[in-house]
């Protein structure tokens, strides 16, 4: 089943597209701020970048969080509500099927595993550190280390991003040499990590997406409640562990179907040689993709 | 033996109806213009220049 692999991976393109579609920025050397931008863009997306046409939910929530006191000594009640409802209501739907389908810098990650080379996995522990990111570097940090002026810092962008790196930091230097004087050793320190991750994908398989995206980490909160997910028919599976091999996300879906890595790629429906793992729509089975019709299915 | 029935999940409904009410408070507040009006200006610090 080449054919689904393919379409996700157009799917992917066309979505990375879709949220850089302003392709004027190398005559005007400006970004996109057209009406576009009150859009979120589903995926990890620089809006910084020169080519965005919608907003990223992680930057904007972390300057919305920092600059809570003001707005609200302006008479301002912006406390995210449109942004984490947005965010909320896609992941009530789709949850991490975002991050398989629609993410650009997971795309970055894919493309980058292909690279030929010796493979690694990753830890399952490090799946916790997202979480802790979410909650100290989006919102906590933001929220509460402000300045004497007593606006926040958006952290996580700041000190770790390497998608703003690559898809806003570096365009904007090479367009804008003023800039490049102001370049100092933060940038360093995000170029560095930037360099770190990219070559983090070559050797494992989306590792930014499994150790540390923080929008990844709240769309798995909705990993038991999404609308659109993944199920197993424990009595087709044989425990042949063939899911395990497959998984981009180190899941082990004959053992925890519901887990918060899942992204809904459906690389194990695709290897599932005896249809087990279904797509499944608010409690509706869709159907079965398998490699082979289920012509082994275990008598029970 | 009883053929298995595939029943609604209604919990999705709830948790994503939910959700859209949050966004559209944001909107009653004006979010949105708030939100585009940053994602319009080059956040510096964002990208490790600021």
């Amino acid at each position: 089943m080449k054919v689904m692999s393919l379409v996700r991976k157009w799917v992917q393109t066309l979505f990375a597209l879709l949220v850089n579609g302003s392709w004027s920025f190398p005559f005007t050397r400006m970004i996109y701020q057209g009406p576009l931008k009150v859009i979120c863009s589903p995926g990890l997306n620089c809006y910084s970048c020169p080519a965005s046409t919608t907003y990223c939910p992680m930057g904007a929530l972390q300057q919305l969080m920092g600059g809570v006191r003001m707005a609200l000594e302006n008479g301002q009640y912006f406390f995210g509500l449109y942004i984490v409802g947005t965010l909320g209501f896609v992941g009530a739907l789709v949850g991490r099927l975002v991050c398989g389908w629609a993410c650009p810098f997971g795309l970055v990650q894919e493309l980058l595993h292909k690279i030929p080379s010796s493979k690694f996995g990753i830890p399952r522990w490090t799946r916790y550190i997202k979480f802790a990111i979410l909650l100290f570097m989006v919102v906590l940090l933001p929220l509460f280390a402000v300045d004497q002026m007593g606006i926040g810092s958006p952290w996580f962008c700041k000190y770790l991003c390497p998608a703003g790196t690559l898809e806003a930091g570096l365009p904007l230097l090479l367009m804008q040499p003023s800039l490049r004087e102001t370049a100092g050793w933060l940038f360093l320190n995000k170029f560095v990590i930037m360099i770190g991750f990219l070559v983090w994908s070559v050797l494992a398989s989306r590792p930014f997406c499994r150790t540390t995206c923080p929008l990844g980490a709240f769309y798995a909160l909705f990993s038991k409640v999404k609308m659109v997910k993944l199920q197993l028919d424990v009595e087709r599976c044989t425990n042949c562990q063939a899911c395990h091999k497959v998984c981009p996300m180190g899941v082990r879906f004959n053992e925890s179907p519901e887990d918060t890595e899942c992204i809904s790629c459906m690389a194990c429906s695709r290897t599932c040689n005896f249809g087990a793992i279904n797509l499944e729509v608010a409690g509706l089975r869709l159907g079965t993709v398998t490699k082979q019709k289920t012509i082994n299915q275990p008598t029970v | 033996m009883a053929a298995k029935k595939n029943l609604i999940r209604h919990t999705p409904f709830v948790v994503a109806l939910f959700f859209l009410v949050m966004g559209f408070v944001g909107v009653y507040f004006q979010e949105p213009s708030r939100v585009m009006h940053q994602a319009w200006q080059v956040c510096l610090s964002c990208i490790g220049i600021g």
